[in-house]
């Protein structure tokens, strides 16, 4: 399959394992590696066959539009917001992505991210290291079990933070597209009504034209100066603009994020507060888990050349 | 000037004017007589001599100072000792028991807020949570590219050290993420099915994380030595919300410096404030202040429980935390 072309959009610093892998296999186009992007990519345009994504890099209308040779798009990720699905369906173009494999490293960073921020873990920690600790000095913090965890999404990953909070006996509450009666877990029928009755506000829902900005100034200022958001979903679920003057007037109590608007961009103003963790992209961010989903990569891409059924289909 | 209100409050003895006293003194007031010795222009000694022969109630902390024997001669009334920590080691125990003073401690008031501390610091160090965050506030995630990749938790392998109150929400709490959990306890606990190591070194050996949780006694000072770190090997996380003499701290020191283990989360240090400054330059370390159980909720649950066990005592009605002493 060496001379088939892949044109891959994960950087080395994501995954070397994946690069090394596609190496392997296929011929690698590296569109982190060229300076003028556009032009490599019209110079190689009749000849890509595939696309592998990431979380933050897929494939819109005009990219999909200009290669004629696309077969499949096969994103390192769970999340396709960055992938035109309806182009996609419409050329017969097939999508794969890589659920399953980060569920539990996502929501282990959910409730990572909601004891650091509660526990003010990261801030004791510059505190201690700063060399200014004292004897006598202390300050108390906000306890986490038996809080209530609020969740958007009760997905695979939803339903993963939900487990890890109810082993800190935290009571669940959630919104969905739809309520399941199934699970124990109480419903709200808005996100406000959701974040006015939660402690602990966590997305893990996907991003959709519905879902943009789902964390809005009046969910903000529902969950409160006591409340606070975890978000591992896409920084586009949130007003982010909204969310740093919730944060700096002391409108919201404190927010753990994984994702931003613009990545790796993340509002500076946010920097100096420490009732906040800001992580980089990490959700998936183990050894483990980057290797199972580099080789659900491989996996699909393979089956789609070898004409066998793919793997993890999302079109 | 004791009003007459005043006059019928039992008196409490506390000798330093600790956090919790801070933030209790006024509830405190109301319900007991407190007799401050910090308050006071004279030394402690001299002050217990004068002002406390008669005192039968002691509040005290583990932050100091230790109620040693020598203190205990000084207070021939004394019944009851409430110390505002679960540990006990700043109390001498055996004097107690030969003078007839009760011992009362937190009890379970901390257990959950010990173990979110303890999980919380395991997944930062394996999920490098402050060192990232430490990396995106230096504004390196835009020049620099994606922090190294941590460490999975699901599947791991975690050692409890200590399964008391804490030990046991900690195994709670990680059963949760998917870690099979092992422990090393005084004796085994039955009806647990969680794997019991009489060894703590065996206990390192087939794990790849410790958590320690236990007090601080003569059998478990620097228990985790050289041996049981080597034991843990260069893959391996050591958190530590018990005290820092459990630990060998040079030791351990050496050995993250060296590489030797993969990574720790302390709260505790041999010689607090002091913090090796070795560990300042590491980022598999996190580190915090003595603070595990340092949250309002806990302190309002503490606060209650103190006084709680002080109106038993005055009433003669059953403790509500005595301490467990072996």
């Amino acid at each position: 399959m060496d001379s088939i072309d892949v044109l891959t959009l994960v950087p080395t610093s994501i995954s070397a394992y994946l690069e090394q892998e596609l190496d392997k296999r296929f011929n690698v186009l590296k569109l982190w590696t060229v300076p003028n992007k556009t032009q490599f990519i019209k110079d190689n345009s009749s000849s890509i066959r595939a696309i592998v994504g990431h979380g933050g890099a897929g494939a819109d209308a005009e990219l999909i539009d200009s290669l004629p040779k696309l077969e499949i798009i096969s994103s390192f990720s769970v999340g396709t917001d960055k992938i035109d699905l309806k182009k996609c369906k419409e050329k017969g173009i097939r999508v794969t992505n890589t659920p399953d494999v980060l569920t539990d490293d996502v929501a282990d960073i959910a409730i990572g991210l909601a004891l650091a921020v509660m526990r003010r873990l990261c801030e004791s920690d510059r505190y201690v290291r700063s060399g200014l600790w004292k004897k006598g000095d202390y300050k108390l913090t906000t306890k986490f079990t038996g809080k209530t965890v609020g969740i958007i999404g009760l997905g695979r990953i939803g339903k993963a933070v939900a487990k890890r909070a109810e082993a800190f006996s935290c009571p669940i509450a959630y919104f969905s597209r739809t309520e399941k009666p199934e699970l124990k877990y109480k419903y709200y029928p808005t996100v406000v009504e959701l974040a006015s009755n939660c402690d602990v506000l966590v997305v893990a829902c996907p991003l959709t034209e519905e879902t943009r900005h789902i964390i809005n100034r009046e969910v903000i200022d529902s969950l409160g100066p006591k409340g606070v958001l975890i978000n591992i979903g896409r920084g586009h679920h949130v007003d982010e603009s909204e969310l740093v003057s919730a944060l700096l007037e002391g409108r919201l109590g404190g927010a753990g994020l994984d994702v931003y608007q613009n990545e790796p961009e993340v509002p500076e103003q946010l920097f100096g507060l420490e009732n906040v963790v800001l992580l980089p992209h990490a959700g998936s961010g183990t050894t483990e888990t980057r290797n199972a989903m580099a080789d659900l990569v491989i996996w699909n891409l393979e089956a789609h050349f070898l004409n066998k059924p793919l793997l993890t289909p999302v079109v | 000037m004791a009003d007459d209100n005043q006059s019928e409050l039992r008196t409490v003895l506390i000798l330093r004017r600790f956090a919790f006293i801070v933030l209790m003194e006024p509830k405190l007031s109301q319900k007991f007589n407190l007799l401050k010795a910090w308050d006071s222009p004279l030394p402690q000694d001299q002050f217990l001599t004068t002002h406390a022969r008669s005192v039968q109630a002691l509040i005290s902390s583990a932050n100091g100072p230790p109620i040693t024997a020598q203190i205990l001669q000084l207070l021939p009334s004394l019944k009851i000792i409430a110390t505002t920590s679960a540990g006990l080691d700043h109390v001498d125990l055996a004097e107690c028991r030969r003078r007839g003073v009760a011992v009362v401690n937190a009890g379970k008031a901390f257990a959950e807020d010990a173990a979110d501390a303890a999980v919380g610091q395991f997944i930062d160090v394996m999920r490098k949570i402050s060192a990232s965050d430490r990396y995106v506030r230096d504004g390196l995630w835009a020049t620099r590219g994606d922090y190294p990749l941590g460490s999975k938790i699901g599947g791991k392998k975690v050692g409890i050290v200590g399964l008391g109150n804490i030990g046991l929400e900690v195994a709670k709490r990680l059963e949760a993420f998917g870690c099979s959990v092992s422990y090393n306890s005084r004796s085994e606990r039955p009806n647990l099915s969680y794997q019991f190591y009489s060894n703590v070194c065996e206990l390192a050996a087939d794990s790849d994380a410790l958590i320690i949780c236990c007090g601080l006694t003569e059998q478990t000072r620097h228990m985790i030595n050289k041996e049981v770190l080597c034991a843990l090997g260069r893959e391996g996380v050591i958190v530590n919300v018990g005290r820092g003499a459990i630990i060998d701290e040079k030791e351990m020191v050496q050995c993250l410096v060296r590489g030797e283990i993969g990574g720790a989360g302390l709260d505790v240090f041999e010689n607090e404030p002091d913090v090796p400054k070795e560990l300042f330059a590491l980022d598999n370390v996190v580190l915090s202040p003595h603070q595990a159980v340092l949250t309002h909720e806990a302190f309002m649950g503490l606060g209650e429980l103190v006084t709680g066990n002080l109106e038993a005592f005055f009433s003669n009605k059953p403790l509500l935390s005595p301490a467990v002493i072996d």
